[in-house]
């Protein structure tokens, strides 16, 4: 069934228009990645979702219920959680308080501090160290776990590959299909196209705002891909 | 899917090949700044055409404008609030009494002679009170205008807590002393008002500008965010220094106690809060304002200060942009400090 | 001997400072906001015991239990009609808000209760005193003002770093978008915040109200006092500001001891020789984000 359904959005910054009519739709279990160039309107589009921005046309329905004007904090306890783009970690805050304020809204659910130390076993070690003197991977580790913790149905990954050296990242992305066989639905926003494509059941590819490309991630060529992505 | 076609940025226009020119001006500007000066050629004539009474008033409405003009300089252009200019006010009025009824001076030389003492010490104190920022910044600068005002008390030669009268202006008759107060104040006033405009049409305004909007930007830039805030903040004072003599001249007397009040700042405050902060129009409808409102209020005693604060406090959250704002919604400038692109 | 009674007596005095600073240092270190009300808010909180005191006819220590709920309700209302909105305008916003609440406060205070000064009826506990040795004895007032203070201090640290509420509130003070994200309403916690910090206005403002008389236009040299004890233990540090607190208690009661009217002036004299020659304080904290 449809977890999450974007329907004709229209999202402005002040008087910049970022996305025009974008649709989308996720169903339960699925992974879906949106991949597209800069400013091309993925993280507007995740942002959207999460509830950090509101869209000034159109409606975003999650399980079955408009959300499109819920604020951010009280998306978390419908059951969507974000890691967003820039880590953005409580610099001040060690990994371990970070971790817990996954759960001010949690639901109940598998994930907890010790599933998350397993799944991403070298930040058990660094539970005490404060999160500004993390390096890039191990705060966007904590990234994720921190939005595990909430249990969320719908998991947001916004750019995670973002500053990170591919074998990190490759370590990162590992980690997801353990969370996702727990039956978690995970929307991913990737500049690393080839990432994206193996991690994903599904792509949607943006330009400049509007939706370009929609394909399932394994019947989908490289040169499709590549059009879509620079719009030629 | 349909791609949108590429836009591509004409920078040109239909007729290729037309300049933009860069402009500064604009009509109403133009016409406002001619009224404007007939206005205050007009107010030039007051001593001839107002009673003596009238004119008193129209010295408190002037200083009302110099003080809004120079606090929102601080503030609107500058990016910084002060608690504390009721310190150059007092250091103003005391600098009058000590170089005309001590030292011997002409009150027209010593006025802007204690203005002038202001601003050095301005400058000096910017050293120090630049360490805050902020909020933090503002109950510094109240700090040093307490500090001032407790060394002041101590000083016996002008009155120590009591005060002393300024008697340099009795050599003239009232009628004289009157008008030429009177005259003192709207070239104070004028002045003010036209440095303030000049300084913020310049590089150092312009800079300024940048460094109130994104400070980082601009210093990256090379703006010289501390040369340009310390400027400010020593024109300021100059005008607040203005602002003491002329009040000290209107008056006839100082005392701690009252030049030294932080109420000077309350109604500074006031005056660029309801005109608008970060226009020199704001200011100026903001002490016409206030003066209006000084007049209509004054037999409700406490409750004048109740309902200024509260007004004061609904216009902050409400009309960020003050009554200048709401009238012209930040499109008419009379003074324009700004540039426009025109085809 | 008169000087070594103004230090210990300034010592003490530094626990009421602190207790004073800390609502102004808290609101600060969670919404960066400077409340320039916060003196006027502390006599306003001496007026109330006051008021309770004349009314119900209780002891002034008494009187906290409806003053300090009431100003935590007053603060939280505040911040969530007004600052928040002026948080979201701009920097100069809420300093010239909380300047505008300063004024109606004090005039307020001024209406209803004329300048002339009042003092709260403290009893017994004005005059009993402990001996410290042979030449040295304290008040039991300043020394309960001080154990009040020093736990005000060691409360606010508690709360903040092994509470789940302090935690959430300190996410919350260093990035609020993200917070959001972990389902936190922001504005809900800096009027949590707020009401916290006017909690502790409050007793402070009725422990000051105990130890002075005051009149509605105290509410500047309190403000003054607390941002001085603020900056000379250095931002970001509470114990800091129980230091800081302590310095310039003994500066003012010494400048006193020199001479009466030199008491505060000195205290702001140090206040100004710190922030030239040590400007981030005696224990500064970097502070974060």
């Amino acid at each position: 069934m449809t977890l999450l359904r974007v329907e004709q959005v229209d999202v402005h910054y002040g008087d910049f228009q970022a996305l025009f009519g974008v649709s989308l739709s996720v169903a339960e279990g699925e992974t879906l990645a949106v991949i597209g160039a800069n400013g091309a309107g993925k993280s507007t589009l995740l942002k959207t979702v999460a509830g950090l921005l509101h869209p000034t046309r159109g409606e975003v329905i999650f399980d079955g219920r408009a959300v499109g004007r819920l604020p951010a904090y009280r998306r978390v306890s419908l059951g969507i959680a974000m890691a967003p783009e820039g880590r953005r970690l409580f610099p001040g805050l060690t990994v371990e308080e970070n971790l817990q304020m996954g759960t001010v809204r949690a639901r109940g659910g598998p994930w907890d501090l010790p599933a998350v130390y397993t799944l991403f076993p070298h930040l058990a070690d660094l539970r005490r160290r404060t999160a500004a003197t993390l390096s890039g991977g191990e705060q966007q580790a904590v990234a994720i776990g921190r939005a595990l913790m909430a249990n969320p149905r719908l998991l947001l990954l916004d750019e995670v590959s973002l500053g990170l050296a591919p074998m990190i990242v490759r370590d990162l992305y590992a980690a997801l299909p353990q969370v996702t066989a727990r039956g978690t639905t995970a929307l991913v926003v990737e500049q690393d196209v080839q990432r994206a494509l193996r991690v994903a059941d599904r792509v949607q590819c943006l330009l400049e705002g509007h939706t370009v490309l929609e394909e399932l991630a394994g019947s989908v060529s490289r040169e499709q891909v590549a059009a879509a992505y620079f719009g030629i | 899917m349909n791609v949108p076609a590429p836009v591509r940025a004409d920078l040109h226009g239909a007729r290729s090949g037309t300049p933009v020119r860069v402009r500064r001006g604009t009509a109403a500007s133009y016409v406002g700044g001619v009224a404007l000066a007939a206005v205050v050629v007009a107010l030039g004539f007051g001593p001839y055409l107002v009673s003596r009474g009238a004119q008193v008033q129209l010295v408190l409405l002037f200083t009302y404008v110099l003080m809004g003009t120079m606090w929102n300089l601080l503030a609107g252009y500058g990016g910084m609030v002060s608690v504390g200019q009721q310190a150059f006010i007092g250091i103003g009025g005391y600098g009058l009494v000590y170089l005309a009824d001590i030292v011997g001076v002409s009150p027209f030389v010593a006025v802007p002679l204690a203005a002038l003492v202001c601003g050095g010490l301005a400058w000096l104190a910017s050293f120090l009170v630049f360490r805050l920022v902020g909020g933090y910044f503002a109950i510094g600068t109240w700090v040093v205008a307490e500090v001032v005002r407790l060394l002041t008390i101590q000083v016996d030669t002008v009155g120590a807590g009591s005060g002393i009268s300024l008697r340099a202006w009795s050599v003239y008759t009232p009628v004289y002393r009157i008008a030429y107060v009177y005259w003192l104040s709207l070239v104070a006033m004028v002045v003010a008002v036209l440095a303030v405009y000049l300084l913020m049409r310049s590089r150092v305004g312009l800079g300024l500008t940048a460094v109130r909007d994104e400070p980082t930007a601009a210093s990256s830039l090379g703006v010289q965010v501390t040369r340009a805030k310390r400027i400010v903040f020593v024109v300021a004072a100059i005008g607040c220094g203005l602002a003491g003599g002329v009040i000290a001249s209107n008056t006839l007397r100082v005392q701690p106690d009252s030049i030294f009040s932080v109420s000077y700042s309350a109604i500074m405050i006031f005056i660029v809060v309801i005109g608008g902060i970060g226009t020199i129009e704001g200011p100026i409808l903001g002490a016409v304002v206030f003066y209006v409102l000084e007049q209509q209020l004054a037999d409700l005693g406490a409750w004048y200060l109740i309902i200024l604060g509260a007004v004061a406090i609904l216009f902050t959250v409400t009309l960020p942009r003050g009554l200048w704002g709401l009238v012209t919604r930040g499109r008419l400038r009379l003074f324009p400090v700004g540039y426009e692109l025109r085809r | 001997m008169t000087y070594v009674n103004a230090v210990v007596q300034g010592v003490l005095l530094g626990g009421l400072y602190a207790l004073l600073a800390s609502g102004l240092s808290l609101m600060f270190g969670v919404m960066r906001l400077v409340n320039l009300a916060h003196g006027a808010l502390a006599v306003l909180a001496a007026y109330g015991a006051y008021e309770v005191v004349r009314v119900a006819g209780w002891h002034p220590l008494l009187a906290l239990a409806v003053v300090v709920p009431a100003m935590a309700a007053l603060g939280y209302a505040l911040q969530r009609l007004v600052l928040n909105r002026a948080l979201e305008i701009g920097p100069l916003s809420p300093l010239l808000a909380t300047f505008g609440l300063a004024i109606v406060v004090e005039s307020l205070l001024l209406e209803r209760f004329s300048a002339d000064t009042r003092a709260l009826d403290i009893g017994a506990l004005g005059t009993a005193s402990v001996r410290l040795s042979e030449r040295v004895s304290v008040g039991l007032l300043p020394l309960l003002t001080f154990a009040v203070g020093v736990t005000a201090v060691a409360g606010l640290q508690w709360y903040l770093f092994r509470t789940r509420g302090g935690r959430t509130m300190r996410a919350t003070s260093e990035d609020h978008e993200a917070a959001q994200l972990m389902g936190v309403d922001d504005r809900h916690v800096y009027a949590v915040a707020t009401a916290t910090a006017l909690a502790l206005v409050a007793v402070a403002g009725v422990f000051l109200g105990m130890r002075t008389t005051f009149a509605p236009t105290a509410g500047a040299a309190t403000l003054l006092f607390a941002f001085e004890a603020v900056v000379i233990g250095g931002l970001g540090s509470l114990w800091g500001t129980l230091a800081g607190g302590m310095v310039l208690g003994v500066a003012q009661l010494v400048g006193a001891a020199v001479s009466p009217g030199y008491g505060i002036l000195t205290g702001h004299v140090v206040f100004l020789l710190v922030l030239a020659f040590r400007p981030r304080g005696l224990m500064p904290r970097a502070v974060t984000a």
